[in-house]
């Protein structure tokens, strides 16, 4: 093959549009994007859950008709002769599409095959792919007893048996732990750098944007931007600052966010990190009026800034402009800010902790799923349960919610023994499923009343708390829309709507914003932070670092056991090194699995 | 070896390791068949035994004794005495009777003048295929007491026509003789088209139908891939299925085994175009394994033959069964079990296999793209 020049672009998209029918629906995935992806570099597909990455993923693939627009891929129509592209590229599709059932071996065996590699050339390829997915020992083991971590690599592995020109690989991190998800970018890194691969990357994770060489965002089916991350975070340089005042931290988001001219206000360790709208602090005075004795860092601009940037420029664009916020958002703006238990000792606190998990261990066969956990959560405190896919959060969840017995140690939910009173204790209890529980074939109105007659609410009292939450969730003009066609910022309100018809002490999410746009998480999380003022215990599982930044405090758990806990930020001055002044919660949970020494659920 | 020839080797062992790991297709393709055979041989029986008969007599003497013992004597019925017609009527209703023989004053007096004693009859005919059974059976059980009585007295019966009922190829009248080798095409259509159409839709699932997609195997590889295992599976689920029906339920075997093993093959193949079809369309389990039931095995079952008999079915019905393939299995199998090889019936009903295989295959084969829309 003619040596390729690398001024020739590897992708090049140009206006492509995708349209879909979803039972009645006709749904645009794609409304135009246009972009290009030079060779030997790796692009970022980077959009929330439903922004279309994985249609486009499909198109350059050749896995669907191309219905409007130009793909190109290696300087080859993908839309008029798929299979030479397919000769050619590497695709890892969502969920890694191994053979559960086959073992390792089988797998590459199976993949070698159908790739085309000549039996000589095996031996040499599985040498080196099996060192570099750390792969080796696990050869006969089947595939669908592998962590997840292991089953993203094996996939990847697949897929590079006869090395690609092109790789694609969509949302490959998802729900895999952060040391899985280092060895991957090492992997890619050394792709590029060795074999000259051109990589496009999928994924709903904002701080993965800053390793690719550029990115290509979008959101709804549109292109927001394409160019390197730089470019990206240059466009809103200056405008980003960790704020701090004498106030609690979500005190201080609440106001700062609802001040003018700020564009974004999130927690980030003891600060809040804000953007503004312009460069320069010539509102100041109004944010200084909002949280007295404000002092305003400086710091780098992160992808994420850029990204709510343009979407609250796109909110500004489309709709008039809303109130600041609503009342809720800030709940008692003139009395002193309630005392909030950032919970370093809650023995400390004179009120007994509402839960209460002491040597906690489950046992599947001669499997044990979580292993001697012990947490204490306060009132009011939102507590994290922080770890990959298959560290024992959902167990320790379900046994928390009474759903699973526990093999043995001792469980009190708001102050009763859920090996006694389970079902007591359930009625206290709020719960939002992963994915959102919710009938999708109902109307938003029929969900809530559905909910709020299985939580035993019935006349008036019903009849209230079914107003208080189309009010109080901004329900009103979906009433009638069936759940299943609402956008995933609304479902996910509706579903937090109906865990709270009971008015329950605790609430238990699990997942709650993964893959949901910046905007709605923030949104979600204001809401959540208003609960947690007003005394509603709140716990939260999660695999996603930004979340746990939200929490008063947290476990990081893995393989079942707890690694460690304590404040966001006590469990980042932790990991605090010379060459490491600023440690993010992430880079805190590797050397964590790291100092343990042992591979997650090998 | 082409490229192409490791592609199709490497998926087709892939597919008997899968087989051979995952006990839901082994449960399909012989525990299912095992069942079903169990059921059918034993338990189901379209044969009358034992029925309930209520017997009234309105005036008892020696003529009725005689005539009311052979319902004592018969295998077929147990007769109960009633002394009114009204309390036979009620356990009728009651449903302790099927069916009800009442002997009016007239039965003697015709028996001794004519010499054809009448009787009233009352069938309970809540399941249709029991009552005309039943109904058979008193009048065959009826004639025979009036002839047997002219002879005694040394005169021909008075009976307008006499029956002579001989039954060819299954002399017992044995049901348990037709369903079972019915039976194997609706065996043979569950592992071709419901067990292919749902391990196809379980790729689709998985998200490992995409990553084959990717590759470079062409689409005709992945469907001769799923073809061939599940040929197999399919003939040995045939085999299994013929040796319990001759070793364990004694039904005969008249024809030849290559004529059973050749047409087989082509049901099977039939059976296989049909599942590749269903799965073209079906991307999750649940709706292939709906499709599968709804379109390949109910119309096996209700339209084949294999129990309810095509001649008596309606003529829009019996035009719909051309389409079935089973119908055409069952004929052969039924011909060949217990008749032999009768080629007037195998061969026509042969071509209808390889014809309809063909058409099936080809439009999987035709619809079948390396695209996910």
């Amino acid at each position: 093959m003619p040596p390729p020049t690398d001024a020739e672009p590897a992708l090049r998209l140009a206006d492509v549009r995708h349209r879909f029918r979803s039972g009645p629906r006709d749904v645009a995935a794609l409304a135009g994007v246009s972009a290009t992806a030079m060779r030997g570099t790796v692009t970022g597909l980077i959009g929330p859950d439903g922004a279309g990455k994985t249609t486009l993923m499909r198109l350059v693939a050749g896995l669907l008709r191309l219905q409007s627009g130009r793909v190109e891929v290696l300087g080859i129509d993908v839309g008029r002769d798929p299979l030479a592209v397919q000769a050619r590229l590497g695709y890892m599709p969502q969920r890694f599409g191994l053979y559960e059932d086959l073992t390792v071996q089988e797998n590459l065996d199976l993949y070698a095959d159908l790739q085309d590699v000549p039996p000589a050339e095996r031996r040499a390829r599985y040498a080196q792919l099996l060192p570099l997915t750390g792969l080796g020992p696990f050869t006969k083991r089947l595939a669908g007893r592998l962590s997840g971590g292991m089953k993203q690599k094996l996939g990847l592995a697949c897929t590079l048996l006869h090395p690609p020109e092109f790789l694609l690989l969509d949302e490959p991190t998802v729900g895999v732990d952060p040391v899985s998800r280092r060895e991957l970018w090492r992997i890619i890194e050394h792709l590029t750098r060795e074999s000259r691969t051109t990589v496009l990357f999928s994924t709903a994770y904002l701080d993965e944007a800053e390793r690719c060489d550029q990115v290509i965002l979008i959101h709804e089916g549109r292109l927001l931007g394409a160019g390197t991350p730089a470019a990206f975070t240059a466009e809103i340089a200056g405008r980003s600052f960790l704020a701090s005042a004498g106030l609690g931290r979500r005190e201080l988001q609440a106001r700062l966010s609802a001040a003018p001219g700020i564009l974004d206000a999130v927690i980030q360790g003891d600060r809040v990190r804000i953007v503004t709208a312009s460069t320069g602090t010539a509102a100041s005075a109004d944010w200084s009026r909002a949280a007295p004795g404000l002092s305003l860092t400086p710091t780098p601009p992160r992808f994420e800034d850029s990204f709510v940037a343009k979407l609250r420029g796109i909110a500004r664009a489309n709709e008039p402009p809303l109130p600041p916020a609503s009342p809720t958002a800030t709940p008692v703006a003139t009395a002193p800010p309630p005392p909030v238990t950032t919970g370093s000792t809650p023995g400390g606190t004179p009120e007994e902790p509402v839960i209460v998990v002491e040597h906690l261990t489950r046992r599947f066969g001669p499997f044990v799923a979580v292993r001697d956990v012990s947490f204490a959560v306060g009132r009011g405190e939102i507590f994290g349960l922080l770890g990959a896919n298959g560290a024992g959060k959902s167990t320790t969840f379900r046994m928390l919610c009474g759903l699973l017995p526990a093999s043995a140690g001792r469980l009190r939910v708001a102050g009763f023994d859920l090996r006694t009173a389970a079902a007591t204790a359930r009625a206290r209890i709020g719960y939002m499923a992963q994915r959102f529980s919710l009938y999708a074939d109902l109307s938003v109105r029929q969900n809530l009343r559905f909910f709020s007659s299985a939580y035993r609410l019935s006349g008036a009292r019903q009849i209230a708390r079914i107003d208080w939450a189309v009010g109080e969730f901004d329900l009103a003009a979906v009433l009638d829309a069936t759940a299943r066609d609402l956008a995933l910022g609304y479902k996910q309100r509706l579903a937090l709507a109906c865990a709270l018809m009971h008015e329950p002490q605790i609430l238990f999410l699990d997942e709650p914003t993964s893959g949901v746009d910046p905007l709605a998480r923030r949104e979600f999380w204001r809401r959540i932070n208003a609960l947690a003022e007003s005394g509603v215990t709140v716990l939260v599982t999660t695999h996603f670092m930004e979340e746990a930044e939200y929490c008063d405090r947290l476990i990081i758990m893995a393989s079942g056991r707890v690694l460690a806990d304590g404040t966001p930020a006590s469990i980042k001055a932790s990991a605090r090194r010379d060459d490491r002044p600023d440690p993010t919660l992430e880079d805190a949970f590797i050397a964590m699995i790291d100092a343990a020494g042992t591979e997650v659920a090998a | 070896m082409s490229a192409a020839t490791t592609r199709r080797i490497a998926l087709i062992r892939k597919e008997f390791l899968q087989i051979a790991r995952d006990p839901s297709a082994l449960a399909i393709a012989f525990l299912l068949p095992a069942m079903l055979l169990l059921i059918f041989g034993y338990g189901v029986s379209l044969d009358a035994r034992n029925v309930p008969v209520a017997i009234v007599v309105d005036h008892p003497d020696a003529l009725t004794a005689s005539f009311t013992g052979r319902f004592a004597q018969s295998a077929y019925f147990r007769p109960r005495a009633y002394l009114t017609i009204q309390s036979a009527e009620r356990a009728m209703a009651a449903n302790r009777v099927t069916a009800i023989v009442w002997l009016r004053s007239d039965f003697t007096r015709g028996a001794e003048t004519t010499g054809a004693a009448p009787i009233g009859v009352l069938v309970n005919g809540v399941d249709a295929n029991d009552a005309r059974l039943v109904e058979g059976y008193v009048q065959q059980l009826w004639a025979g007491w009036l002839e047997d009585r002219a002879r005694a007295d040394g005169r021909a019966a008075s009976l307008p026509i006499t029956v002579e009922p001989r039954v060819r190829f299954n002399p017992a009248v044995s049901s348990k003789d037709y369903l079972v080798p019915g039976l194997i095409a609706m065996i043979m259509t569950l592992t071709g088209a419901l067990l292919t159409a749902l391990v196809i839709a379980r790729e689709w699932e998985r998200g490992t139908m995409e990553g084959l997609m990717v590759t470079r195997v062409r689409i005709g590889e992945i469907l001769t891939a799923k073809l061939v295992p599940y040929f197999v599976l399919g003939i040995g689920g045939m085999s299994a299925s013929v040796a319990l029906a001759v070793f364990v339920f004694g039904v005969p075997l008249r024809g030849s085994l290559w004529v059973l093993t050749a047409t087989s093959a082509l049901f099977m193949l039939a059976a296989l175009g049909m599942g590749l079809l269903i799965s073209g369309v079906a991307r999750n389990q649940f709706v292939a394994g709906q499709i599968a039931i709804i379109a390949t095995f109910l119309p096996a079952f209700m339209l084949s033959g294999f129990v309810f008999d095509i001649d008596s079915m309606p003529r829009a019905v019996r035009l719909v069964t051309h389409l079935v393939a089973a119908r055409y299995f069952v004929a052969i199998l039924q011909s060949v079990f217990l008749a032999g090889d009768v080629w007037s019936v195998i061969l026509p009903n042969a071509a209808a296999l390889a014809v309809m295989a063909a058409i099936f295959l080809g439009l999987a084969r035709m619809t079948a793209r390396k695209r996910l829309d």
